[in-house]
């Protein structure tokens, strides 16, 4: 329960975070932390235009797309605390229901029948499939290393007693990160900010949807990020007392939020074929920690 | 005599332009003249009469210095044989002629619609029903874009047929923005009028078209501009190449989405062409070229402000392009993107920027100075790859060539005398031609008088006409995503097509 209310407050601040860091390092003043929340607000209070080619699903997707990543939500624990619900190999319906949320997503762009959006929702469909092994290396090898299967349970086995295992935490860091960079459609896999459809991937995918629709989808956004975060924070969090936990869990979103804006800052996005290859690299990234699991179990040499 | 030779803006009676046959036209033309690797076809177009059409064609010898000029009468109900179907260059030429006066060509693979003008001889093709190239194909698709523009700047229409990612061919359909320009300049009667038309030829262009007509009308009227006015154009020139040339930097990395290289090569921009608001009230610098007179005398004060303003530039512009030309991603964006090489180069005719981009030595300030470009010393840069990143270092090279040109220009300063100058009447049935290089490349302006030294035809090519072809051959193969970027790398104009 505390990890839903945590990440909802995360996801509060951390997109206006990102665009106030990138502000910053362009020379601009930048709007308010709160600025893309207000955003989602005003687009709240206004109806929807429906294009007369789309059908039903058009209509639902954005809501379903909303409710996965609530119900993702509500497997990520914080610390011991569990979350909203929890069980054995949770962390497999994690995945799948955000997949869920995907799918209607794409089969909503494919609804419009233009030519766009068709593009974005092959290649999101590519990426995330591509990005897919990796996380399941990931939480498999840490599975593997605790004995347990859920995320509760996985983070609180988890102790990092030699220097090994951290090494292990900073490369699964680094994978989660990546992984949440693609899922959220962020630089270098995708320029957020760009107006070109020819170049965007999740950007053109909502072009058709308006008013309230918009504003679930960007505000879904936000959300996404701050599990991520999270995620990234349990790995940290551990066994340590609330009070530090807290300071941990919002010191990770913090760091998350910024190093997102830098990287958005000081590199230009990659070509759209090397971003396969740069997301396929992440599952040997995975492998190497999986490797790295059977060593400090003995199982392996 | 087959052709008559003149220069840059010289003026000569249309009787002494020969008049041939078509078939020894057509030879003299592709045989003759456009054999030689340093002649390019600068402007072919037709001047109408009751059933008879009179074709003008003009090469330029980039060698010589000259240009020559010859002429051919054909019926308006004739089918003739193709110069494309010899030289392709000609496509463009004979696609708008066709289009304009109905003169069939029996071999031209591509005669579609250039702009639909009001008074077009086949009102059946519309905007509408232009014929795409089509495919008939299960696994091939189609994307198009526009024609309105995501960033709402010009509309053009792009048909991409793409194998996945990859685009195999585009088509360009233009022609939204035609506003009738040449017709224009014949009715409105008033200079002040046609100036005013030669400055919303193209709005980034400004300088460069008005530059071109102002140097054709005191051609016309046997005026020879003082080193004042010369003076000004050749630093309006500038400016307007080294402005637009930062803002067209900032833009490509506005589309590899890297940030910082947007937001400083933007903030660069801006000073510059607040200066033009400070040295004649306008920032695109409309009102700055007037024929025969120049109202803002470019004074002292105002150099010295420039050269503090330049000194500011030069710094951040250092370090930015150490920056942009080092980084790994961009340089993975820009690299071997949107390549033409110079083969497909000579065979589009293309000039300019994208000709020099190739290894193509094609600039008018030195092979047909104009203005101060005699005396200043230029030598064109010349890259070789044809990619993306080839026309970023021309940009930035011509940037730091128009810093260095107005730093020499002003240390002298001329003595300007605010004022009119009265220009008398246009000579009579008269033709001249006047190339300038703007930042994009070859402006051509021709005319013709009557008798009475009125217009009586105007004719303007844009360096975009040509070149827009370039664009489409330069994307094929590469991915769609890629397209803006290569795009954004010409930065061609619209309207200066569209006219």
């Amino acid at each position: 329960m505390i990890s839903l209310i945590l990440i909802l407050l995360a996801s509060l601040f951390f997109t206006g975070l990102v665009i106030w860091t990138k502000s910053i390092t362009s020379g601009r003043k930048g709007p308010g932390i709160f600025q893309p929340l207000k955003d989602v607000l005003r687009l709240f209070k206004k109806g929807a235009v429906y294009s007369k080619t789309t059908g039903i699903i058009f209509q639902v997707a954005p809501t379903i797309y909303f409710a996965s990543v609530m119900m993702a939500i509500f497997v990520v624990p914080f610390g011991q605390a569990r979350g909203f619900i929890s069980f054995e190999g949770d962390f497999v319906f994690f995945a799948y229901v955000l997949a869920t949320g995907k799918f209607f997503s794409i089969i909503s762009a494919l609804d419009t029948g233009s030519s766009f959006e068709g593009m974005g929702a092959s290649r999101e469909a590519l990426f995330s499939m591509f990005a897919e092994p990796a996380f399941f290396i990931l939480m498999g090898s840490f599975a593997l290393l605790t004995g347990h299967s859920s995320f509760q349970g996985i983070f609180t086995a988890m102790h990092f007693t030699t220097k090994f295992s951290y090494a292990l935490g900073a490369l699964a860091t680094f994978v989660l990160v990546i992984i949440a960079m693609v899922e959220n459609s962020r630089m270098p896999f995708d320029d957020p900010k760009t107006h070109l459809e020819l170049t965007m991937v999740h950007e053109v995918m909502i072009l058709d949807n308006s008013g309230f629709d918009l504003g679930l989808i960007l505000y879904t956004t936000n959300l996404k990020f701050a599990m991520y975060g999270a995620l990234i924070a349990n790995f940290f969090i551990g066994a340590i007392p609330w009070y530090l936990a807290l300071l941990v869990f919002f010191g990770v979103q913090f760091v998350f939020a910024i190093t997102i804006g830098l990287i958005e800052s000081f590199t230009a996005r990659f070509r759209m074929s090397h971003n396969a290859q740069y997301i396929f690299a992440l599952s040997s990234v995975s492998l190497l920690i999986f490797f790295g699991v059977l060593l400090v179990l003995g199982k392996f040499i | 005599m087959k052709y008559v030779v003149v220069k840059n803006n010289e003026v000569i009676p249309i009787s002494e332009i020969p008049v041939l046959e078509y078939g020894r036209f057509m030879e003299t033309i592709i045989f003759t003249l456009m054999n030689k690797a340093h002649n390019h076809c600068v402007a072919y177009f037709g001047f109408p009469s009751e059933n008879e059409v009179r074709l003008f064609c003009c090469i330029a010898d980039d060698e010589q210095h000259v240009i020559y000029v010859s002429s051919s009468v054909v019926e308006k109900a004739q089918t003739l044989s193709s110069f494309t179907a010899k030289n392709f260059s000609f496509e463009k030429f004979e696609r708008e002629i066709h289009e304009n006066y109905g003169i069939k060509y029996k071999d031209h693979p591509w005669l579609k619609p250039v702009r639909y003008p009001f008074n077009s001889a086949d009102k059946t093709q519309t905007i509408a029903n232009y014929p795409f190239f089509n495919i008939d194909s299960e696994e091939l698709h189609e994307v198009g874009v526009g024609p309105i523009h995501a960033g709402v700047i010009e509309p053009g229409h792009f048909r991409f047929i793409c194998n996945g990612e990859q685009i195999l061919h585009l088509e360009i359909q233009l022609g939204y923005q035609h506003r009738g320009i040449e017709h224009l300049f014949l009715e409105r009667k008033k200079l002040l009028q046609r100036i005013t038309l030669a400055e919303s030829i193209a709005g980034d262009c400004v300088c460069g078209h008005t530059t071109a007509f102002v140097n054709l009308w005191e051609g016309l009227c046997n005026y020879t501009a003082g080193y004042d006015l010369k003076f000004a154009r050749t630093m309006a020139l500038e400016l307007e190449r080294l402005a637009i040339h930062t803002g067209d930097l900032s833009a490509m990395c506005t589309d590899v989405g890297y940030q910082l290289g947007s937001a400083v090569f933007g903030r660069l921009r801006t000073p510059i062409i607040n200066f033009f608001q400070i040295w004649c009230g306008n920032r695109l610098a409309k009102g700055l070229i007037r024929a025969g007179k120049n109202n803002y005398p470019f004074t002292e004060d105002l150099a010295k402000q420039l050269i503090d303003l330049i000194d500011n530039y030069e710094v951040d512009f250092n370090e930015i392009t150490k920056k942009l030309f080092t980084l790994p991603t961009v340089l993975a964006r820009f690299e071997k993107t949107g390549v033409v090489n110079l083969e497909q180069a000579k065979m589009i005719g293309v000039v300019g920027m994208s000709a020099r981009m190739c290894g193509l030595n094609r600039d008018i300030r030195s092979s047909h100075a104009h203005d101060l470009y005699g005396e200043l010393d230029y030598q064109p840069i010349i890259k070789r790859h044809g990619d993306v990143y080839s026309r970023a270092q021309i940009r930035r090279e011509a940037i730091r060539q128009s810093i260095s040109f107005i730093r020499k220009l002003v240390k002298k300063i001329p003595s300007a005398i605010k004022g009119e100058n009265y220009l008398s009447l246009p000579s009579a049935d008269s033709f001249t031609i006047s190339l300038v290089e703007g930042w994009r490349g070859e402006i051509c302006h021709c005319a013709l008088t009557g008798e009475n030294g009125e217009l009586v035809l105007y004719k303007i090519k844009d360096p975009s006409f040509h070149n827009w072809l370039a664009l489409a051959m330069a994307v094929r193969n590469n991915e769609i995503s890629d397209f803006p970027i290569a795009n954004k790398s010409f930065d061609l104009s619209y309207c200066g097509h569209d006219l």
